[in-house]
């Protein structure tokens, strides 16, 4: 892997949009058989790259070459028949397809000019199988797991073209099982000598699976070092352009007072195939952390306090008094707000400009007529567009263009907007950079001392040890154990998901 | 920051703000503005007294006029399909319930001693009727809005038929009749009801957040009920204002015929109004919506009309002419089909 020429090379590469530098002067080193990981914060052009060397996006300056020869990719398509494909965070894939028709989708093996349906299944099983991938590839493809998608994704690509592979954010729904699956089909490839570029947040993955690391922030190389060599909190300040310790020190806080009274507060709330008979009390200034693996019953657990999926037992109360969800406005009525997990399907309106999102739930309690005026929403969203540091150049533009990261701050503020009692965040920090990340735990403990009650689903263990002051482990769709006080570390936690 | 109160009286709008907006409101205004003007600008060619307005007995006459005057059906029904395309839904029904509207109205005025104003009541109720049945079908009932609406498409002229049992329902009702014939401060009354309607609608969305909701809705449903947005009740509102300009439609239509034909009323207008909304910019998948730039959409539509009208081409010309012209319009809003001649433009002006 060392000493030895890159497979591919970019030199000196830039783009540029308008006079924003997205990339200036990388120069981009990868191996074959390694996996090399991109780094950075949003913007920090690790997509840019990844567009330049697919053909998505032409570059303005610089080479790029693979195997010593310049390359022009047009387009992704003509990336693809030079070797290189990627897999992308939202799968490109037809899920009303069936496995095999996807991999083959637009190369089908042809008989008399029909399509041969026959040898397209054989095909299929036989090339999943050289992934440990044993399944019937007639049914649908949107009746599998995101992980399976994703690595028939994968497998289309690599069998169209296999000299490198470039992940986007491959883990970002896949559960601890499916990270480590994917993992080892990674292995599978590399060990063929096919070059793995590896675009992710998950930070302990890198450290797991990656050979090499390239650093960008601000569309500039800030380093290239072999995992290593570079130890995490090194790392993490490459990226950041700051020290560990400012970061760390900006999340203290000093523990909240917790009023007695819960506030909200669930008494065998259930429905059948989703949640077992599950308690919930939280108080106001109190965080409580959800904890559990993908399919646990975490987000189900959301979906039923918000009204989103109605029990069929059980009571939710608040302050004492039950109260009826029927509907995510009831549950609004009665001060809950939910941030949810799926950012894209149930929570950003695109279309819509930052400042129309940022106001909308707050107009949807106020009803039809009680219309906020524009000076009045614009001031709304200018101080949530302060206070959360949503980066964007003015409130009206369309927040379908915002970074992930943004787009999470301002439906945050959307229902910050709202004057919320009870806040609820599925996954508040998926598949957001790590700058984001900090500075959204912190608004989450500050929001805590400001007397909200809030219930934090997160897959990031760590991070849920860190603020919660209880921590409710579900798994199977059942409430294991409640841990509280000096119980809350992630070996404690580990240990309850894992116990049987 | 949960205590906004104070914040919000301190920070001014950005004075940057409603310019950019202004400027790109203008953007989308320009293309069916200009095709309009165009519009008009061939009429005037092909028959050049195209633009002479005469006072005659206290009435304006002229073919400017006409475009308006007949063209006001189309913009009732334009203005209702903008808000229900605008969630990302159609309205094939609107023809229909222009005939059970008109049939109503007419069968009503010429076999009952109810009062004018009664009648038109009664008439606008069947239209908002017909707006619910779509809106439960669709809202309620999770149907799709092309299937749904293609129910009372078909069956709505049967009804109208059974209303006016087979017949042309003729009828004499002055008051009726003022709705289509009748002339205010010398301008055609469709023209002042159409503006009427127009205006209250645009108040009724643009000064509630009831647009906002609609385009919300329209852009991304689920996470509109995710955010404590009533979508159902959206839904519901926007095919009973759909149901009820089609039935204002009905009443222009049927009087100015003074009888209500259940086969030929509003016939195939619903296609009209549709395509209206996508001249003026909505787009069908849902989100924004622009109703004035509908209104526009449908003006052209009846100007292409009347043109080939005066022009004296033979009237089987018609249909084709207009599918050209509106082929046109949309050719040159698609920025597909803009790029290669803006790049030969930008050629050609590098080379001067």
């Amino acid at each position: 892997m060392v000493d030895q020429v890159p497979l591919l090379q970019t030199q000196k590469l830039t783009k540029t949009f308008g006079s924003v530098h997205a990339l200036a002067q990388v120069d981009f080193n990868l191996y074959a058989g390694e996996v090399h990981a991109v780094l950075g914060e949003n913007g920090a052009g690790k997509s840019t790259l990844v567009k330049l060397i697919t053909g998505v996006y032409h570059k303005d300056d610089g080479t790029i070459l693979l195997d010593g020869q310049s390359i022009h990719p047009q387009n992704p398509h003509d990336a693809q028949s030079l070797g290189i494909s990627a897999v992308y965070q939202e799968i490109n894939l037809v899920p009303t397809l069936s496995v095999a028709e996807n991999i083959y989708l637009g190369h089908q093996p042809t008989r008399f000019g029909f399509i041969n349906m026959r040898r397209v299944n054989a095909q299929a099983k036989a090339l999943l199988q050289t992934y440990n991938l044993d399944i019937d590839v007639t049914r649908t493809l949107s009746t599998y797991s995101v992980a399976i998608q994703q690595i028939v994704a994968i497998a289309r690509g690599i069998d169209m073209s296999a000299k490198v592979l470039i992940l986007d954010e491959p883990t970002a729904s896949l559960d601890a099982a499916e990270v480590q699956m994917l993992f080892k089909v990674m292995r599978t490839l590399t060990a063929q000598g096919i070059a793995i570029i590896l675009i992710t947040h998950f930070l302990d993955q890198v450290y797991q699976i990656a050979d090499r690391i390239t650093v960008l922030r601000n569309g500039e190389k800030v380093g290239e070092q072999l995992v290593k060599d570079l130890p995490k909190r090194q790392l993490i300040s490459l990226m950041l352009g700051r020290e560990f310790a400012e970061i760390a020190a900006a999340g203290e806080s000093v523990a909240p007072p917790i009023s007695a009274d819960a506030f909200v507060q669930a008494r065998g709330l259930a429905r059948k195939g989703m949640l077992q008979p599950f308690d919930l009390r939280i108080a106001k200034g109190e965080i409580v952390g959800l904890a559990g693996l993908l399919g646990s019953g975490r987000t189900e657990a959301a979906q039923l306090l918000f009204g989103i999926v109605h029990s069929d037992a059980g009571e939710v109360q608040v302050k004492g008094q039950r109260i009826t969800l029927k509907s995510p406005r009831d549950a609004v009525r009665h001060g809950f707000a939910l941030c949810p997990e799926d950012r894209k399907v149930e929570g950003i309106i695109p279309e819509l400009t930052v400042r129309e999102n940022i106001i909308l739930a707050l107009q949807a309690k106020q009803g039809w007529f009680d219309f906020l005026s524009t000076a009045r929403q614009e001031a709304i969203a200018q101080e949530m567009i302060t206070a959360l540091r949503i980066v964007t150049p003015d409130s009206s533009k369309p927040v379908g263009e915002l970074s992930g990261g943004n787009q999470q701050k301002v439906i945050l503020a959307r229902w910050l907007a709202a004057q919320p009692e009870f806040l609820i965040l599925d996954e508040p920090t998926r598949g957001i950079d790590v700058g984001a990340h900090a500075e959204i735990i912190n608004i989450i403990k500050r929001l805590c001392s400001e007397g909200l009650a809030l219930l934090v689903i997160s897959s990031e263990l760590s991070e849920v040890v860190d603020y919660s002051n209880r921590v409710v482990v579900l798994r199977d769709r059942q409430k294991l154990t409640e841990l509280t006080g000096d119980d809350i570390n992630e070996t404690t936690v580990m240990r309850a998901i894992a116990e049987k | 920051m949960v205590d906004t109160k104070t914040a919000f009286e301190k920070a001014p709008a950005p004075r940057g703000f409603s310019v950019a907006r202004l400027l790109r409101a203008n953007r989308k205004l320009l293309f069916p503005l200009a095709a309009f003007l165009l519009i008009l600008l061939g009429n005037w060619l092909i028959s050049p007294n195209f633009f002479n307005v005469r006072l005659v007995e206290g009435r304006l006459l002229g073919s400017l006029v006409d475009i308006f005057n007949r063209g006001a059906p189309t913009v009732l029904l334009a203005i209702g399909m903008t808000l229900v395309i605008a969630t990302k839904g159609i309205d094939l029904s609107v023809g229909a319930v222009i005939a059970i509207c008109g049939a109503v109205a007419a069968v009503l005025i010429s076999e009952t001693e109810l009062s004018p104003v009664v009648v038109i009541i009664i008439s606008l109720g069947a239209g908002l009727l017909c707006g619910l049945w779509n809106g439960v079908l669709v809202a309620v009932f999770d149907i799709q809005p092309f299937i749904a609406t293609l129910i009372l498409m078909v069956v709505g002229r049967g009804i109208a038929q059974l209303i006016t049992e087979g017949q042309i329902a003729v009828f004499n009702n002055p008051t009726l009749e003022f709705i289509g014939k009748g002339v205010v401060l010398g301008l055609p009354f469709p023209i002042l009801l159409s503006a009427f309607v127009f205006i209250l609608v645009l108040v009724f969305v643009r000064r509630t957040a009831i647009g906002l909701l609609i385009e919300s809705v329209g852009s991304n449903d689920r996470a509109s009920y995710y955010a404590g947005i009533d979508a159902r009740a959206i839904k519901l509102l926007v095919y009973v204002i759909s149901g009820l300009c089609a039935a204002v439609a009905g009443l222009i239509i049927t009087a100015d015929i003074k009888g209500a034909d259940a086969n030929n009323a509003g016939l195939w207008l619903e296609l009209d109004a549709v395509l209206a909304v996508v001249i003026g910019g909505t787009l069908l998948s849902g989100g924004r919506f622009y109703l004035g730039l509908s209104v526009i959409g449908a003006l052209i539509i009846q100007s292409i009309q009347t043109g080939i009208f005066v022009s004296g081409l033979p009237p089987t010309f018609n249909l084709i002419v207009q599918a050209l012209v509106i082929l046109a319009i949309l050719f040159l809003q698609s920025d597909d089909f803009r790029r290669p001649f803006a790049r030969l433009f930008q050629r050609l002006r590098r080379h001067s």
